[in-house]
């Protein structure tokens, strides 16, 4: 039985309040987390690379040849692990299944990896079908830098530490090899449903 | 991690929008500098709202302290700020946050840079500094709006020492009785106070958003390794 705090009401008739996982409340602001330094890379400079489970580089895409891939219109609601929830966020990416399109791999885990250093671990499958894009985009607008512009993978169905700002490529792997959260105490996979923040969760 | 159930013990008023609240956790297993909790309140028709606060004593002592700001219109700091008393129970758990920490495993420089409430977990460290006798040279550059805004504002005054120094910079206040620095931390505050990127210091910046892009990137500016810039964030988002 949960500890009853005396007094405690909360603010429990927030509109939309049903609509997020347990643990989590509503935001309408946009709140920044990260662990450094904004990266500050020149589009000129920038690359997005998807290594093999051998560490062979699969592909590489310019900034320019990444733009002129498809792009796709996604409406979703994220979770922090923070706590704070946004219902509805509009974005606009390069569906992750267009990335991975004709690449032959056995892998079954993947790494991405940023500017900065930031790394975050996720199973290929998680990447697939649909879930997951590189999203350059926010609401019609360029990505700013401080949400993880020029691009961020957008990972909505898991806590946003997978969603990696400033993203620079995949590692495809066949053994799962834990991120940089993910090695100081978050949980391996992070399913805000199962309120998987923390290692043993 | 399992819930823990937390028994206030003492408040200690810091500022007007600011308590301590020290706490008898008896299933507590200890901290690292710099970590922080999740608190959990639970209202008796089984209602609960959940928050992280950032743990303000060093580790090692007997009862965890936690340092919250009220938010006007959050949902759990004003209980814990005005509504908790001594003998209120309320559940945490933690620690948690493995990266924004300091050991003191070194005697490497460092920088502290924190802006209004977000000085609670470099006060955690600078408070293991002083108990663990560390002799790494430590700079604690803290920005609040008025001098009445200004946390642990007497202890930081009998902290700074031989290894330790505090300098305080006031952003919005006109009181003819500040003697002291006044404006936002900017990269020739960082120069001037700071340490030079030279002796690579390990930076610890924590406030606000836009205090903290705007320290982060004023360090990454004087030529501080962006590896050993770390940051964490503090928004007046639902509290």
């Amino acid at each position: 039985m949960p500890i009853v705090s005396r007094g405690f009401q909360g603010r429990r008739r927030q509109p939309g309040a049903g609509l997020v996982p347990p643990g989590q409340y509503l935001v309408d602001d946009f709140p920044v987390l990260s662990a450094g330094p904004t990266p500050d890379t020149a589009l000129e400079d920038w690359d997005f690379t998807i290594d093999d489970e051998v560490g062979g580089a699969a592909a590489r895409w310019s900034w320019d040849e990444f733009r002129s891939l498809p792009v796709e219109d996604v409406t979703v609601d994220i979770h922090c692990v923070t706590k704070w929830s946004k219902l509805g966020t509009r974005w606009q990416g390069v569906s992750v299944d267009t990335l991975l399109e004709g690449m032959d791999t056995a892998a079954e885990f993947a790494v991405a990896f940023s500017d900065g250093g930031y790394t975050t671990n996720l199973p290929l499958a998680d990447l697939q079908d649909g879930r997951a894009w590189v999203a350059f985009g926010f609401d019609g607008e360029d990505l700013e830098p401080e949400h993880g512009g020029p691009a961020r993978l957008l990972v909505p169905h898991l806590y946003f530490w997978k969603s990696a700002k400033w993203v620079r490529g995949l590692r495809l792997k066949e053994d799962d090899e834990p991120g940089f959260w993910e090695s100081v105490g978050y949980h391996n996979y992070g399913d805000p449903w199962r309120e998987q923040r923390y290692w043993d969760d | 991690m399992r819930w823990l159930a937390a028994t206030v013990a003492e408040t200690i008023p810091e500022t007007a929008q600011t308590v301590t609240l020290r706490l008898d956790v008896p299933a507590w297993r200890g901290h690292r500098a710099g970590q922080h909790v999740d608190v959990r309140l639970t209202a008796d028709d089984g209602y609960a709202a959940q928050r992280s606060y950032s743990i303000a004593s060093p580790p090692g002592i007997d009862r965890l302290e936690l340092t919250v700001e009220r938010i006007e219109d959050g949902e759990v700091s004003p209980w814990l700020t005005t509504l908790a008393d001594v003998g209120d129970q309320f559940e945490l758990r933690g620690p948690i946050g493995g990266w924004f920490v300091w050991d003191g495993d070194d005697t490497a420089p460092v920088l502290l840079v924190g802006g209004g409430s977000g000085v609670v977990p470099l006060m955690a460290m600078l408070r293991h500094h002083a108990a663990s006798g560390s002799t790494a040279a430590m700079h604690l550059v803290y920005s609040a709006r008025t001098l009445g805004d200004v946390i642990y504002r007497r202890e930081l005054e009998e902290l700074a020492g031989p290894h330790r120094a505090v300098a305080l910079t006031l952003t919005r206040d006109s009181s003819p009785d500040w003697a002291g620095r006044r404006g936002r931390v900017d990269a020739d505050m960082l120069a001037d106070v700071g340490w030079p990127p030279s002796v690579r210091p390990h930076c610890y910046v924590c406030g606000p958003t836009p205090f903290v892009e705007a320290v982060a990137n004023a360090l990454v500016a004087l030529g501080h390794d962006p590896a050993r810039v770390r940051t964490e964030r503090f928004g007046p988002t639902g509290g």
